[in-house]
């Protein structure tokens, strides 16, 4: 289970962000702000040496003390970034992946909404329910 | 050497060192003994006997001895040399090659394998037979060692794979298996295979990792608690060292804790990542196998004094780079920052956390128990190592000196806060720059030194707001309102409070504290007047809507004006606001049609709603977030004829859309605001804004006409100023003065002259205030009657909001309805006009208005005489020309001229007639007289009438009359015209001659109509000349001969004159007769003209015909006539002129007119032309 999970416009503004532990709900906040850095870094190496088959799955930002930041970015360059929780071994590099693709859906759901608004935040219809 | 191994594994050219050692018994390695590199791979026998007696005697003995001790052994890995020296060899010649000691030995002990005894001849000489035999003992040397060697190696990994799978067996030791599988890596790297070397390690790595995760999951192992002691020592990594004993052996004596181990694991990683010159990978793992320590410690529940973890974290992060910086170049540092900088960072947070631990942040510097604990972390540091204590700078100097004083420790956190946040900027991390130079900013405003932290917080602040962070920058204020405040930026921390008292994600408390701030500053400053504080509205309230009343904003001089604003204050608690003024810019309107009412009605929003759009929120300066296009629709005409000039698509809001991206980000820096000072302010005080919306009304009088424009919108409070300098869109209200104006236009499209109809009176009052019992006097023409309902009086009922603005009354100025009458219309012709003019006297102007109204009269009529012989009729047509259906009734003709022996006699049946729209009616009467008839008669004819349309009137409506007259209407010819056929012919054929016979009798004596120069008179006699024609105009006769003559007629009754002409019919059928016509023959002198023939003369004269107005002459006849003739008329210059005068209609009485004759085409005829339709 993620800790946190983040939905970033391609201007790199929050669309959607939400974490588990909401007390400190500021510090991912930071965290997925800042790993923001890493995605542009590997968003633009990747621009160089894959074009056409593109890998959207970014792996590992980077991984701090206490959390493991990961990254997936669209081909309409929103971003994903999701936190784990470093002591949760049980979530390797495939879970991770599945996860970013069920996100990647579910944000999929959310644009084909006609009364969604490119651009708008995204509101989650289950409120306390983290990915 | 190449070196081919087992597994399919490629092979490879190794280096392979060996040692020779003596051979002892004991240095035989004994079942279990794992050590591979002091392992004796080949034992080697050497002799250099000669003598077969010796060999017998002792060598023998002694070789059999070793061979079975290396049996006992089971080692086959062995070698005999035999040292054949050529000056021993002389002395004993007698000895066959066949026997010789070679022989001998390779028979005794080398059974099969006689490669394994090598003889080296004469190793001191130097001849090409001592090269041969040498070359040959060390070719088979390297062999056998290398056989040996990979035989051993295998065994050994085998065994070694063995004891890995009895790792899940009680007694098993992962020290024990760890020192095994090193020792094949120290095999590797001795062969310099450090890529296999590294992979030992790293499957070192990750079987205790995973024992640790399986530990976490429940799956204990035993040895594993033997990690799980209490850390008592944190002196991070020890990189210089290729191999560190002293921890080497700690792991062996089983005695290592957790760190120990990962420390020496990571350090042989390092180094032979070194080897592999792949220093950046070091960078990377190191902060894996730091984070993970950590992790792993945390997992297995590991005790660690407080700090101690940082103080390793510290230490192994510089050491880390200190040692990458050792073997790497500058250059190649600085390309690969990218790789380094997360240590540094992660030094800096641990650094940082140490001095927060050890009260070296705070501002009184540590105290007992931060001093103890400092104590405790030095402890367990232990003394530096041997290596690093020479150099000046090593990490556990750096940590030691960081720790000793307050002063030391804010140089070494400054100096790695600052590497690194240049690191990350260099790289393009500016995010993690920022939050690195955020965390500075909080040990600043630790230090008391907020004016350091502020250039931090901003920079962050900004890069936040740009991106859109909302829980960041909401944070980042906080912070950054705090240091304003230490500051003393009053104005800056006052708005950054305003920004904070309305963020929705600080708690209720939070904003009521900064909105309290605010309040508290306001109401300090009070009394030092003159300091304004000004600042952004946008934060305090936002401006949802404005609402006008009147609701088209215009409003006329001296009008009041009020609208109603609603703002949305932001703040959590009600605030009391002394004053909320707006101001209002000024101008002058230059288009004066744009001051006049109807304009002004007709441009603006109908609702007097103007909305305003939600500030958007912390929303970054993206495209997106731009505001949508406001496109209209531009038309424009030119003034004189409103005709289309130009039209396109104007956008209005281009200002915002092309606004540069950067000034966007600069969002709330209050500099940009400037407080205008505008004569015109509309002022609303003591206002208090409850939280949510608020309605605020202002009201003001008009004084100069113009527009106004809304300009700034301030809200005082104290010295605190909330402004907001642009309303945006744009509201404007708009005085005007106009003079009061009074409008008559009819309610149909023109006035008929006759009906009733209404007309509409329109007042704009303009700036004139109307008053109860000011009335309108209307002074008009007889001619034009008003006509008053019962109910209305002429006095003006103004609308009930007579001072409103003129704007408004104009449509509701009361209508009056009055009817019109129109008579006497005399002259016939299309819609003849009349107009008519009205005075009114206005209760504003001492002028009277004049205004001019046209009235069309809708009917044309027109009279004709008919005749039947002597009988007479007059028929009168009444043409409606208007749009609308009249009622014709009580038609009456009467006789103007007294004449009492004449009567007109109606023929006329039906009182009342309908005449529609353009259509016609007629009427006839019957003239009778007794005594002879006047030679000419006046008559009026009248008719009622009234529009069918409407319901019945109550007034009476006048007669439409008509007049005209009658002149010669008594019957003074007769003219019978008869065709015969030819003689012997029962009808008339075409083509052949056919005769006309024209009686022309005269009916009455001399009149007194008939009194004129064309009468003769000889002997009381009287004779008048007449000039009759035959004219067929439908070209059906051809008349042979003359169609014309002069024939004199006796003016009495009865006389009468007959014609005979011949005319041939054209075309066979029903044809009319030709016509005959009669003119009166006048003379221009009497004498002269009584001499002539009149046949001849005109014949051989040209002819004047006085054409009169309804000539029924065959005019181009006569004048072809004419013209032939004027050629030759110059010898008949001078003669007198005769002149034809048409003889009024009423005189002539046509008896054949209308007849025809039946004509029969003729047998010859072959053509017939038919035509069918």
């Amino acid at each position: 289970m993620a800790v946190c999970v983040a939905v970033i416009a391609k201007e790199n503004y929050p669309l959607y962000i939400r974490s588990t532990p909401t007390e400190n709900e500021l510090k991912f906040h930071y965290m997925v702000h800042t790993s923001l850095d890493v995605v542009d870094e590997k968003v633009s190496a990747m621009g160089k040496a894959l074009v056409d088959q593109r890998e959207l799955y970014l792996g590992l930002l980077y991984p701090t003390e206490d959390y493991k930041v990961y990254g997936y970015v669209t081909n309409s360059k929103v971003k994903f970034v999701m936190v784990v929780d470093s002591s949760n071994t049980a979530l390797r590099d495939n879970e991770i992946r599945s996860m970013f693709r069920k996100l990647h859906n579910s944000y999929t759901d959310v644009m084909c909404n006609p009364f969604y608004n490119p651009g708008d935040r995204i509101q989650s219809s289950r409120p306390s329910t983290p990915w | 050497m190449e070196w081919r191994r087992s597994y399919g594994r490629a092979p490879k050219m190794i280096h392979l060192e060996s040692n020779f050692v003596q051979f002892k018994e004991e240095l035989l390695p004994k079942e279990g003994n794992r050590a591979l590199l002091t392992f004796p791979f080949l034992h080697m026998y050497w002799t250099e006997c000669c003598d077969t007696e010796v060999y017998k005697a002792t060598v023998k003995d002694d070789l059999t001895k070793w061979q079975n001790v290396l049996k006992a052994h089971s080692s086959v890995d062995w070698l005999i040399v035999v040292v054949e020296n050529d000056a021993k060899k002389k002395n004993k010649t007698n000895i066959l090659p066949r026997t010789s000691i070679v022989d001998k030995i390779r028979n005794d002990f080398c059974n099969k394998q006689s490669d394994r005894c090598v003889v080296l001849s004469d190793p001191l000489k130097d001849s090409s037979r001592t090269q041969e035999s040498w070359n040959a003992f060390l070719t088979k040397l390297r062999t056998l060692l290398l056989m040996s060697f990979t035989k051993n190696l295998g065994k050994f990994e085998d065994d070694m794979r063995t004891l890995r799978e009895k790792r899940t067996e009680p007694g098993w030791s992962f020290c024990e298996y760890f020192m095994v599988q090193e020792e094949l890596a120290f095999v590797f790297e001795m062969l310099q295979q450090f890529e296999d070397a590294l992979v030992q390690y790293d499957e070192l790595d990750a079987l205790f990792s995973q024992y640790v995760v399986n530990f976490g999951a429940g799956d204990g192992a035993n040895w594993l608690t033997f990690f799980c002691q209490p850390v008592k020592s944190w002196n991070g990594l020890i990189l210089r060292k290729p191999i560190d004993m002293e921890k080497r052996e700690s792991i062996q004596r089983r005695e290592a804790t957790l760190l120990d181990l990962r420390s020496y694991l990571f350090s042989r990683q390092c180094t032979l990542l070194l080897f592999l010159q792949r220093p950046w990978e070091v960078a990377q793992r190191a902060l894996e196998l730091l984070h993970n320590c950590v992790q792993e410690l945390k997992l297995l529940e590991v005790s660690v004094p407080p700090g101690a973890l940082d103080c390793w974290v510290f230490l192994s992060c510089l050491e880390v780079l200190q040692r990458i910086e050792g073997c790497c170049d500058r250059a190649q540092i600085d390309s690969n920052i990218a790789h380094t900088v997360g240590l540094w960072s992660y030094a800096t947070e641990k650094l940082k956390s140490l001095g927060y631990l050890c009260g070296l942040v705070s501002e009184k510097g540590p105290n007992s128990e931060d001093l103890n604990r400092t104590v405790d972390l030095l402890a367990g540091l232990g003394a530096e190592r041997p290596e690093t204590a020479n150099a000046a700078q090593s990490p556990y100097k750096k940590l030691k000196e960081a720790l000793s004083s307050v002063e030391a420790f804010e140089k070494h956190y400054l100096d790695l806060s600052h590497a690194t946040i240049e690191m990350y900027t260099s790289i393009g991390r500016i995010r993690s720059a920022k939050f690195v130079g955020k965390d500075l900013a909080e040990f600043y405003m630790r230090k008391k030194s907020p004016q350091k932290a502020e250039t931090y917080l901003q920079g962050a602040l900004k890069n936040y707001l740009a991106e859109g962070w909302a829980l960041p920058i909401t944070h980042t204020r906080k912070q950054l309102a705090e240091c304003q405040k230490h500051l003393g930026q009053m104005e800056n921390y006052l708005q950054t409070s305003s920004l904070l008292a309305s963020d929705c994600h600080l708690t209720e408390e939070e904003r009521k504290y900064f909105c309290q701030e605010i309040l508290n500053f306001a109401s300090q400053q009070s009394d030092s007047l003159g300091h304004k504080i000004v600042l952004p509205m946008h934060s305090f309230a936002q401006l949802r809507d404005l609402h006008f009343d009147p609701c088209n904003a215009v409003v006329h001089v001296g009008g009041i004006l009020s609208f109603e604003i609603t703002m949305c204050s932001q703040m959590p608690v009600p605030v009391h606001v002394e004053q909320i003024a707006v101001n209002v810019h000024f101008s002058v309107e230059k288009n004066s049609y744009r001051k006049t009412a109807e304009w002004l009605t007709k441009h603006k929003t109908s609702n007097g709603i103007i909305n305003f759009p939600a500030e958007t929120p912390p929303f970054p300066a993206s495209q997106n977030s731009l505001p949508a296009l406001e496109l209209y629709e531009m038309f424009e005409r030119s003034p004189s004829d409103n005709s289309l000039n130009t039209t396109g698509i104007i956008c209005r809001n281009v200002h915002m859309l092309l606004r540069r991206q950067e000034s966007s980000s600069s969002l709330d820096m209050p500099s940009g605001i400037a407080l205008e000072e505008g004569v015109h302010v509309l002022k609303c005080s003591d206002v208090t804004l409850e939280p949510g919306p608020n309605r605020i009304t202002f009201r003001t009088q008009a004084k100069e006409p113009g527009t106004y424009t809304l300009r700034q919108l301030c809200a005082s409070v104290g010295p605190v100023w909330f402004v907001l300098p642009h309303i945006y869109p744009i509201v404007q209200y708009d005085v005007y003065s106009q003079e009061p104006q009074l409008h008559v236009t009819p309610l149909t499209d023109s006035l008929l002259a006759g009906i009733p109809q209404k007309v509409k009176f329109t007042v704009t009052t303009g700036h004139y205030t109307i008053k109860n019992g000011d009335s309108l006097q209307l002074s008009n023409a007889e001619a034009m009657l008003i006509l008053c309902q019962t109910e209305n009086r002429a006095v003006i009922y103004s609308n009930t909001r007579a001072p409103a603005p003129g704007g408004e009354s104009d449509m509701l100025g009361t209508p009056e309805p009055h009817r019109k009458h129109k008579d006497k219309q005399k002259t016939g012709h299309c819609m003849v006009t009349t107009d008519h003019k009205v005075s009114i006297d206005c209760p504003w102007s001492i002028y009277s208005t004049v205004i001019s109204l046209t009235f069309s009269v809708p009917f044309q009529t027109t009279h004709a005489l008919l005749s039947a012989g002597t009988r007479k009729y007059v028929q009168v047509c009444v043409q409606n020309l208007s749009e609308l259906d009249f009622q014709l009734s009580d038609s009456n003709l009467i006789d103007t001229g007294d004449s009492t022996d004449l009567h007109l006699i109606p023929l006329n049946t039906q009182s009342q007639q309908r005449i529609s729209s353009k259509q016609s009616v007629f009427f006839v009467w019957e003239l009778k007289w007794t005594q002879e008839p006047p030679p000419s008669l006046h008559c009026q004819f009248s008719v009622g009438f009234s529009p069918t349309s409407e319901e019945r009137l109550s007034v009476s409506l006048k007669p439409y009359t008509y007049e005209f007259q009658v002149e010669n209407f008594f019957t003074l010819y007769n003219v019978k015209a008869e065709i015969f056929p030819t003689s012997g012919m029962e009808y008339c054929r075409t083509g052949s001659l056919c005769s006309l016979e024209v009686l022309i009798t005269r009916l009455s004596d001399l009149l007194e109509a008939d009194k004129d120069e064309s009468l003769t008179e000889s002997d009381e006699y009287f004779s008048t000349k007449l000039m009759y024609e035959v004219v067929d105009n439908s070209s059906n006769w051809a008349v042979c001969g003359k169609s014309c003559g002069v024939i004199s007629m006796p003016v009495a009754a009865q006389a009468t004159h007959r014609v005979h002409m011949e005319v041939m019919p054209l075309f066979a059928g029903y044809l009319p007769l030709p016509d005959v016509r009669l003119f009166k023959y006048l003379p221009h002198h009497s004498a002269h003209s009584s001499q002539l023939d009149a046949d001849s003369w005109i014949e051989n004269d040209s002819l004047s015909v006085d054409k009169h107005m309804d000539d029924p002459l065959d005019s181009s006849s006569v004048k072809s006539r004419g013209s032939v003739h004027s050629t030759s008329s110059g010898e008949h210059k001078g003669l007198p002129m005769p002149r034809l005068q048409a003889l009024p209609a009423g005189q002539v009485f046509n008896a054949s007119a209308g007849m025809q004759i039946l004509v029969i085409p003729s047998q010859d005829d072959h053509v017939l032309e038919v035509s069918v339709t």
